[in-house]
């Protein structure tokens, strides 16, 4: 079995996001970058799949600069095998990126691609959708619990909706999406890094995959939501009703 | 002639309201673009569903009513729209932003070979182009996005768009005979497990009452914030933290990864402030915070904070709804 995990590096979760004054992007000196969230689930949910079939085999796929590979290194030393840096310099939109990854997929022919459902600095939510349709394979958005069949060639998907949790059964090969509650991804260990120094990254760039990588999306310009003004402090829970009543005439 | 298509989502035999959101935001677009509104219903047994949209203004309602669409899969429903796409030809497709849309729409997208913009709140004529403004990075960044090529798909903020007048005139409604193809397996629903009927939905409800980390366990959430929310007509909604602890269930949340609110009142009880969290809510008309921390980060967006414990003042403030 194997499963191809495709990871992101982003800006930290806990990094407060600044845009720059001219508007040509965010201030990214001084900003940790880190594995997107939902990528690290999605490589913790191959590891574990991987402990309870052995013979899988993970590799973990990334789509940037130089410093992507830090971001593999990660991957690698939570437990994944390979890696694979797909080298590009400019943004490239969800549609540009899901060829790059469907690409891999033809070259790599893995049973499974678990990915996070959006990185959480573009929240495009659209990369993992849009590489299922490319294959023409089956896909589980949004999941939070993957019960694999016994030939491993079905996963019943627990994906999280609107309206409560969706069970469905997708046939193999397939590509899922995580969601946050499907695990708590490990910490890496100081043997785990040392023995990911010496697993393989193999290099790639989009002309050696034959892509098309032009985005369709252009970002032209950012800027800081307008913010909120802090209200009123109330001081009692009569003054409140009152005022939800009299004064902003929503009661 | 340009032509937006617009993707309606039912739950139930029943037309979400966020699909009038969209059909708000495709008349701002052909305000700006020129062109007409279509729409398009897939499923089985859709009639409630059509009839409902049939005086909101579109040129056309295409019906796709099919057996094999009594589960809305992303295989199946991607598969409807590329074949509708590919006979009727729009310029855009457009829907509203839910789990739904997420799932289906960017695989169609791809099918062919269009660029997707999703959670759309803005978009304006610049020069030429329309350009259209989207949040990302938590909340904390508006982009302005260029989208080319002769096909485009965007999902939008249902609360940044108004929803579709109603008028006199009655949309035509023609069937649209879907090709499933022979040898292919859908993907089998199994279960769905639906939420508490009787509450309305966070993104739908004119009220949201949602809990955070004041709350210890189910049944003091459902006693305190499901008390209030239920005394108010209100949805309820609840923050990361209580979905992460398994004291609420993932279809409350509200925030960055949940849902994206914006009703007239939202009620925080007991919660921080998280910017994850603030991004789902921070567009609502009134917000009020009731926490027991004078420094919570909560207070900084409310109109109304009151510094409490939401133990004693909210069950109080139940009763007096109640009892008036």
């Amino acid at each position: 079995m194997k499963i191809l995990v495709p990871i992101k590096r982003v800006p930290d979760y806990d990094t407060r996001i600044r845009v720059k004054p001219d508007g040509s992007g965010i201030v990214t000196e001084g900003v940790k970058f880190s594995m997107n969230p939902f990528d690290a689930i999605a490589v913790e949910e191959a590891i574990r799949i991987k402990e309870r079939l052995p013979g899988a085999e993970i590799t973990a796929l990334s789509i940037g600069t130089e410093e992507s590979v830090e971001t593999l290194r990660v991957a690698l030393a939570m437990g994944a095998d390979r890696a694979i840096r797909v080298a590009i310099d400019a943004d490239m939109d969800s549609l540009a990126i899901a060829k790059v990854l469907a690409a891999v997929y033809h070259r790599e022919k893995p049973h499974m691609v678990l990915m996070g459902k959006q990185a959480i600095d573009d929240d495009s939510n659209q990369a993992g959708q849009m590489l299922a349709g490319l294959l023409g394979v089956p896909q589980a958005t949004f999941v939070s619990k993957i019960e694999m069949g016994q030939d491993g060639a079905t996963a019943l998907c627990s994906r999280e909706t609107d309206a409560g949790i969706e069970k469905v059964q997708v046939r193999m090969p397939a590509v899922i999406t995580t969601d946050l509650r499907l695990n708590e991804p490990r910490y890496v260990s100081l043997p785990g890094i040392m023995k990911a120094k010496k697993k393989p990254v193999e290099e790639l760039t989009p002309s050696a995959l034959s892509v098309d990588c032009v985005s369709r999306t252009r970002v032209l310009s950012m800027e800081a939501p307008a913010r909120r003004k802090a209200g009123l402090r109330v001081k009692s829970l009569d003054e409140l009703i009152d005022r939800l009543k009299t004064e902003a005439k929503v009661l | 002639m340009r032509k937006t298509l617009v993707l309606i989502e039912h739950t139930q035999g029943q037309l979400r309201q966020t699909s009038l959101h969209a059909l708000g935001a495709a008349s701002e677009l052909a305000a700006v673009e020129g062109g007409t509104t279509e729409a398009l219903v897939m499923g089985h047994g859709v009639g409630a569903v059509v009839d409902a949209l049939r005086s909101l203004g579109c040129a056309r309602i295409w019906a796709v009513d099919h057996p094999q669409l009594a589960d809305l899969t992303a295989d199946r429903c991607a598969d409807v729209i590329a074949q509708t796409v590919k006979a009727t030809e729009p310029s855009f497709v457009l829907a509203a932003a839910s789990t739904f849309s997420k799932d289906l729409l960017p695989r169609a997208a791809a099918l062919l070979d269009a660029g997707m913009i999703s959670d759309v709140v803005g978009l304006k004529k610049e020069g030429d182009e329309t350009v259209f403004k989207r949040v990302q990075f938590a909340g904390n960044v508006i982009s302005t996005v260029q989208l080319s090529g002769a096909l485009k798909f965007l999902t939008i903020r249902p609360s940044a768009f108004p929803m579709a007048n109603r008028n006199a005139t009655q949309s035509e409604v023609q069937d649209f005979p879907w090709q499933p193809a022979a040898n292919v397996t859908w993907t089998q629903v199994v279960s769905r497990e639906e939420r508490v009927e009787g509450r309305p939905d966070a993104t739908e409800a004119r009220i949201v009452v949602s809990g955070g980390r004041a709350f210890k366990n189910s049944e003091d959430f459902e006693r305190v914030v499901g008390g209030l929310a239920d005394a108010l007509g209100a949805a309820v909604g609840s923050s990361r933290a209580l979905v992460d602890a398994g004291i609420t269930p993932n279809s409350l949340q509200i925030g960055q990864t949940g849902k994206v609110v914006a009703p007239e009142l939202y009620i925080a009880l007991g919660i921080s402030g998280a910017i994850q969290h603030m991004a789902g809510m921070k567009d609502s008309k009134v917000i009020v915070a009731v926490n027991k921390d004078p420094d919570a980060p909560v207070f900084e967006a409310a109109d109304y904070g009151l510094v409490a414990d939401v133990y004693e003042t909210i069950p109080e403030w139940t009763r007096r709804i109640k009892g008036s």
